[in-house]
C-alpha cells in the first residue's frame, strides 16, 4: 500500500510540476529575452481562470471556454506588452518590480470589482470529472491526468518551437545576445510583444486549467508567482529545459514534503532546496547563457 | 561637498514638518496621533530598505520579512512575559539580524533580478513559516496583552508617550543611518554599488561588506518590527505579506532613493495616500496602482528629488 501512495503523490507533485512548468516556462522566456522582470505574470494567470469561468458561465461549454479564454488572455497581455511594459526596457530590474508590483494591485482590485470578492468555482463536465484506474485497485482523478497531459504537450511543443522554428532559433539568439539580434534587423519589438504573448498564452492556459482544482479568487496569481520564481531560480533564468527539470523537482519535492514532513517545515522544503542550489550553483541548475 | 547654507528650502521644509510630527500629539485627535505613529514607524522601514536599495544597489522584495520578525519577538517574549522593552526591543534587532545573516549570506552570492526574486521566495518562507506557527496563532496571528514597559519610566501605554517614543527612535535611526551613509562603510558599500569589480581588485572583501549593510537594515527594520507590534498590540503573518515588501519598495522608490529622508517622506506620502483613498472609495488599490506606475515612469528623483530642485543636484 505505502508503494501506491507514493505513486499517487507521485503523480500530484507531477501534475503540480507542469502547471508550474506553464508558469515558469513563458516567464524565464520573457525575463531571458526581453530582460524583464514581470511581477504580473500571476495576474494574468488569475485573468486567465476568471475568463475562462466566465466563459464557461455564457456559453455553457467548457471546451469553448477554454478555447476563448486563452487568446483573451493574449491579447491581454500584448495590449499590456504593447502600451506599458514596453517603456521598462530601457530602465533596471527595480522599475521592473516597481511598476509590475503596482500592475498587481491595480489587476486584483479589477477583479474585485467586475467579478466581486467572492470566490468563484469552476465545473468540470461529467467526462473530466470522474476517476480513473491506474493501477489495479488505484484510481485518479481524470482531470488531473489530463493537466499532466496537457503540460507535457505543451512542453514538447516548447521544445519544437525553441529548437526547431526559425522564432525559436530568434529567441534562442535573443536570450544570448539580444543586442547582437537587434543590430542583424530583427524586428525585436514584435519578436518582444509576440513572446510576451506566448508568456500570456501559457500564464493564461495554467490559471484556466487551476480554474476547476483551485478557487478563483483576487490574489490567486501570487502565490503560484512565488513558486514560479523559485523554479526559475533553481532552473537558471531563460532555460526553458532549466524550467522544466526544476518545475518538476519542486513540484515532487513540495508534494512529499507535505506527506512526509511536520507541516513548519514542510512549507519550507522547496525554499530550502532553493537555497541549497544557490549555495553550490548561484547561477541556477541549467544556466542558458553566462 | 559641505553644504554652507544650513537652511536652504529643503532645510526649511524638513524643519516644518519636524515640529508639526512634534505637535500632532498636543493637538491632534488620538486617531491623528496613531496615525502618525504609524507613518514613523514606516519610515524607520523605508529608511533601513534606503541602506541596502539605495545605497548598496541590493533591490530587496523581502523586507517586511525583517518587520514580521521585530514584531514576533516581542510578541513571543510577551508571550512568556517578559515585556520590558529595553529586553524585548533590541532582541527584536538580534533576531532580525541572525535572520538577515543566513538570508544574506546565500542572497548575496547573487545580484540584480536574482537578488529581487530570492529576497521574496525567502520572505515568502517566512511567512509560512509563522503561518504554521499554531502555537501562536497560526494565520489568525496572535494579540499581545499590553505595550512594552520602559522600566517603570514612562508609559507606554498612553498614545502620546509611545508617539514620542517612537519619534525620538525614528530621528536616532536617521541619524545613525547618516552616520553609517557618510562613513568609510558607506563610501565602500557606494563604491560597491557604482563598481563592485573595482573595489574588489582594491583588496576590500566586498561580500563582507554587503553582508554587514543587508544586516544592518535588518536590525532597523526589526526595530520598526518591535515598534509596530506595540502600536497595534498585535502581531500576524500578514505583517510579512509580500505585498507588504512591496509597499515598502514602493515608499523608497517614492520618496527618492539614497537619501535617507526621502523613503521616509515616501512611506508618509504613501500611506496617506492610501488613507485619503480609502476614505474615496472601497476599492481604492484601483486608483493607487496606476498612481504608483506613474511614479515609477516619471522618473528616479521622487518626492525628495522634487524638494531638492533647483537648489542643488545630488546623487
Amino acid at each position: 500500500m505505502d508503494l501506491v501512495l507514493l505513486f499517487v503523490q507521485g503523480l500530484n507533485g507531477l501534475q503540480f510540476g507542469v502547471m508550474l512548468f506553464l508558469m515558469a516556462a513563458g516567464m524565464t522566456l520573457v525575463f531571458g529575452v526581453m530582460d524583464l522582470l514581470n511581477l504580473a505574470h500571476g495576474s494574468l494567470y488569475m485573468l486567465g481562470a476568471y475568463l475562462a469561468a466566465t466563459l464557461q458561465v455564457h456559453t455553457g461549454s467548457f471546451p469553448i471556454a477554454l478555447a476563448l479564454a486563452v487568446p483573451a488572455t493574449v491579447l491581454i497581455g500584448m495590449a499590456l506588452e504593447a502600451t506599458l511594459l514596453c517603456r521598462l526596457y530601457d530602465r533596471d530590474h527595480l522599475d521592473h518590480a516597481t511598476m509590475t508590483f503596482a500592475l498587481i494591485l491595480f489587476f486584483n482590485e479589477l477583479v474585485r470589482i467586475i467579478w466581486g470578492p467572492q470566490a468563484r468555482f469552476m465545473g468540470l463536465p461529467d467526462q473530466l470529472s470522474g476517476h480513473v484506474e491506474i493501477l489495479p485497485g488505484v484510481t485518479y482523478p481524470v482531470y488531473r491526468l489530463l493537466i499532466i497531459g496537457v503540460g507535457l504537450l505543451v512542453a514538447g511543443f516548447l521544445y519544437w518551437l525553441i529548437m526547431r522554428t526559425r522564432l525559436g532559433m530568434l529567441i534562442r539568439a535573443g536570450a544570448s545576445n539580444r543586442e547582437m539580434v537587434n543590430a542583424l534587423g530583427v524586428n525585436i519589438k514584435l519578436l518582444y510583444t509576440l513572446l510576451f504573448g506566448l508568456g500570456a498564452a501559457l500564464a493564461g492556459l495554467a490559471g484556466m486549467m487551476a480554474g476547476p482544482i483551485l478557487s478563483i479568487e483576487a490574489g490567486m496569481g501570487e502565490p503560484i508567482l512565488i513558486l514560479t520564481l523559485v523554479v526559475i531560480v533553481i532552473g537558471g533564468i531563460g532555460s526553458v529545459r532549466g524550467a522544466f527539470l526544476a518545475s518538476l523537482l519542486v513540484g515532487v519535492a513540495d508534494t512529499f514534503g507535505r506527506v512526509l514532513l511536520p507541516p513548519a517545515l514542510a512549507s519550507m522544503v522547496i525554499y530550502i532546496l532553493m537555497a541549497a542550489v544557490l549555495f553550490w550553483r548561484p547561477q541556477g541548475l541549467f544556466p542558458s547563457h553566462g | 561637498m559641505a553644504d554652507l547654507r544650513l537652511l536652504d528650502a529643503r532645510g526649511c521644509a524638513l524643519l516644518l514638518l519636524l515640529s508639526v510630527l512634534a505637535a500632532v500629539p498636543l493637538y491632534g485627535d488620538p486617531f491623528t496621533t496613531r496615525f502618525f505613529t504609524r507613518i514613523m514607524i514606516y519610515a524607520i522601514l523605508a529608511l533601513s530598505l534606503d541602506l541596502i536599495l539605495g545605497y548598496g544597489g541590493m533591490a530587496s522584495l523581502g523586507h517586511a520579512a525583517f518587520l514580521g520578525i521585530g514584531a514576533y519577538t516581542v510578541g513571543i517574549l510577551a508571550r512568556y512575559g517578559i515585556q520590558s522593552a529595553i529586553i524585548a526591543w533590541p532582541l527584536a534587532m538580534a533576531a532580525s539580524m541572525l535572520v538577515a545573516l543566513f538570508i544574506g549570506v546565500v542572497s548575496l552570492r547573487t545580484s540584480g533580478t536574482y537578488f529581487i526574486m530570492i529576497t521574496l521566495a525567502f520572505a515568502q518562507m517566512l511567512y509560512y513559516f509563522f503561518v504554521s506557527l499554531k502555537g501562536f496563532g497560526g494565520s489568525d496571528g496572535m494579540p499581545l496583552p499590553v505595550r512594552n514597559t520602559l522600566g517603570g519610566i514612562m508609559d507606554l501605554g498612553r498614545h502620546a508617550t509611545f508617539y514620542y517614543v517612537v519619534l525620538l527612535t525614528m530621528l536616532a535611526a536617521l541619524g545613525l543611518s547618516h552616520r553609517i551613509v557618510h562613513s568609510r562603510f558607506g563610501m565602500v558599500i557606494g563604491g560597491i554599488r557604482e563598481n563592485e569589480q573595482r573595489m574588489r581588485s582594491l583588496g576590500i572583501a566586498t561580500f563582507r561588506y554587503k553582508l554587514t549593510c543587508f544586516v544592518i537594515a535588518a536590525a532597523l527594520a526589526g526595530l520598526a518590527g518591535a515598534l509596530i507590534a506595540n502600536q497595534i498590540l498585535y502581531v500576524s503573518p500578514a505583517l510579512l505579506h509580500w505585498t507588504r515588501s512591496g509597499e515598502i519598495l514602493i515608499m523608497v522608490v517614492l520618496g527618492g532613493m539614497r537619501s535617507l529622508v526621502g523613503p521616509m517622506l515616501g512611506a508618509m506620502a504613501l500611506l496617506i495616500a492610501e488613507e485619503v483613498l480609502s476614505s474615496m472609495t472601497e476599492h481604492w488599490m484601483i486608483l493607487l496602482g496606476p498612481l504608483m506606475i506613474v511614479v515609477v515612469l516619471s522618473g528616479r528623483t521622487g518626492i525628495y528629488g522634487l524638494l531638492t530642485k533647483g537648489s542643488r543636484s545630488h546623487g
